[in-house]
């Protein structure tokens, strides 16, 4: 379980993100929407360590991020930002391989490149795994960056807008692998997304975010609401039922 | 460039056909090849030899007095000097560039941006000037020497300390007063050269730029140890360099101490480029035009086989160029005024080639 409590940060005076507070349920996808700039990143960030929060306190699996040893976090938590610098002269399978960092510490074993191949093929990046990353497209290496935080086979998986760059059907791939990983292996995904459909699609859970706060909290069809999401994105917004359950129209 | 097209259905994270075509077939090597690994080790090869026959070159060539009468070898012991002093900076600038254009997340900066050279300029030109040429000639010596790599560890743990632990630790702002101060400290190095007679300024001027010529056997017991031992701490710290050039985000997610990790490798860094500087003057360009070719050769992104291949291009390209200056064209020209002419050329040609680093 992640649990939020009295989160806050503060970008400027009028710039506030929090109090938050919430639980976010162990196993199963828990998707943020919300208007731009609404605290979704930062939340996420927050989260996964990668951005000290001012006050309150956040556990994953009962571990406090702030005050864990950092390697510790690293085998239960991971997180995949939306922007990654990337070097050069570094190869997908060596990118991947990087996830079992916290695991060997660099000395791979066996088991991790096993772990390694499955997570290439997995990700369809088997024929691309000895290009070097700047010789990918963007959607390719944002796949090689996925690759690389599922192959750490944390319980607790982190990412910022994972569907930046995909074409519709590596989103639609993405997000079936997900899908898969969330429920045969009990991961814990959050994410951050803009497509609501997709969001509604997948996630057990959506969790709406607006002017720094948490506007509300609950699984699809609590939230899959006109008059709610009209409000919250300030757009006209009807829902329909489509063939896969509730699709939102603007 | 298209992606591929391989399986409609994607495999299942634990079917077993992902496991069955691993570990044997594939497998994360620093190379992405058999190929480029053998070219890696040929190229390594061919380097140090290089850098051995320059070496045989520098002690046995030209040697005034013949193998067999007894004085050939205190000849010899005195050319030792020197190539040991190129031994330490090529050691020195090769790793520490490496491994501070990596904890930078930036491959075109080279320590020098910390300010130890114009440290450097300003403790001897501040010598010269306020005590005068018979004091400067006197600065010299184990005393001086320690003083002045003192004097510039000092001052990079300061920069270090209060810019990186600090609530705003930031390493851009860091990198930006390190320049500051040095520019602040060449300045007035300037200023007091501007007074100075030309006699002193000639004598110091000799002094001021990067030479073999400049380290004095007295001070490699201290030099070497420390030297030794920052190098072989930085290699050791190779797999997690490794990690920490995938920029701050990626390393914390995977467990790695960023502040750190980053805090200690400009330490070691410091103390390579204090004992560098302090015991043969500023080379600025060298560092970086073995790190750049280092990762041209290399065809790698792992630190393990990165160090020893910048170490080789660096002691590689010192013995030779003094060896064909020397021996071969008769020159009395130092010669890192002539490696700073070729690294500037060889980098622009390759920024031109390829239009990126």
């Amino acid at each position: 379980m992640i649990e939020i409590r009295n989160a806050r940060k503060s970008y400027a005076a009028e710039v506030r993100i929090g109090p938050l507070n919430i639980d976010i349920p162990k196993a199963g996808i828990t998707s943020l929407i919300g208007p731009n700039g609404a605290g979704k990143s930062t939340t996420l960030l927050m989260i996964g360590r990668l951005l000290n929060m001012d006050e309150g306190q956040i556990r994953v699996a009962n571990m406090d991020v702030r005050s864990t040893k950092s390697d510790d976090l690293a085998k239960i938590l991971t997180i995949l930002r939306q922007e990654n610098h990337f070097i050069t002269r570094l190869t997908v399978r060596q990118l991947v391989g990087f996830g079992r960092f916290p695991h060997s510490k660099g000395r791979l074993t066996r088991e991790d490149e096993a772990i390694i191949s499955k997570n290439i093929d997995f990700l369809e990046l088997t024929e691309l795994e000895s290009r070097f990353l700047d010789e990918l497209s963007g959607g390719q290496r944002q796949r090689a960056y996925v690759a690389m935080v599922l192959c750490q086979e944390t319980e607790y998986v982190l990412l910022d807008e994972p569907l930046n760059n995909l074409d519709i059907a590596r989103a639609v791939q993405m997000m079936d692998h997900l899908r898969r990983a969330a429920d045969e292996f009990g991961r814990t995904i959050v994410m951050v997304l803009h497509d609501i459909n997709f969001a509604a699609k997948y996630s057990d859970r959506i969790c709406v975010m607006k002017d720094g706060q948490i506007a509300a909290f609950g699984t699809v069809p609590e939230i899959m609401r006109a008059d709610l999401l009209t409000d919250i994105f300030e757009t006209k917004i009807e829902i329909i039922d489509g063939p896969y359950g509730p699709i939102a129209v603007y | 460039m298209s992606a591929p097209v391989s399986r409609p259905v994607p495999t299942h994270p634990d079917t077993p056909a992902g496991l069955q075509a691993g570990p044997s077939a594939r497998t994360s090597g620093a190379f992405r090849s058999a190929r480029e690994a053998r070219r890696y080790r040929l190229l390594l090869g061919a380097l140090f030899a290089l850098g051995m026959i320059a070496t045989l070159g520098l002690l046995l060539f030209n040697n005034p007095v013949s193998v067999d009468s007894p004085s050939f070898i205190p000849v010899v012991k005195r050319r030792v000097t020197a190539v040991a002093a190129m031994f330490i900076a090529a050691l020195c600038h090769s790793f520490a560039t490496v491994a501070f254009q990596t904890v930078t997340n930036n491959r075109i900066i080279t320590p020098s941006l910390l300010g130890y050279e114009a440290l450097y300029t300003a403790i001897n030109t501040g010598a010269m000037f306020f005590f005068g040429a018979a004091a400067f000639v006197g600065f010299i010596g184990v005393g001086s020497f320690v003083l002045q790599m003192a004097a510039m560890i000092v001052l990079s743990l300061l920069l270090y300390g209060w810019l990186l632990a600090g609530k705003y630790g930031n390493l851009h702002l860091m990198l930006l007063v390190g320049i500051i101060i040095g520019t602040g400290m060449n300045a007035a190095s300037g200023f007091m050269r501007r007074l100075m007679a030309p006699s002193e300024f000639d004598l110091l001027q000799s002094r001021l730029i990067g030479s073999v010529t400049n380290a004095k056997a007295d001070y490699f017991p201290i030099a070497v140890p420390l030297v030794l031992a920052a190098a072989l701490a930085l290699y050791l710290f190779s797999r997690r360099l490794n990690v920490l050039a995938l920029g701050r985000d990626a390393a914390t997610t995977l467990g790695v101490n960023c502040r750190a990790g980053i805090f200690w490798t400009l330490v070691l860094v410091a103390v390579l480029m204090s004992v560098s500087t302090s015991l043969i003057g500023p080379l600025t360009f060298f560092g970086f035009l073995v790190a750049m070719l280092a990762y041209q050769a290399a065809q790698t992104h792992d630190h393990r086989y990165v160090f020893p291949m910048a170490f080789a291009i660096g002691y590689g390209i010192l013995t030779t160029a003094y060896f064909l200056l020397y021996h071969v064209l008769h020159s009395q020209t130092v010669v890192s005024v002539v490696i700073e002419l070729f690294g500037g050329i060889i980098f622009l040609s390759v920024i031109l080639r390829k239009r990126s680093l």
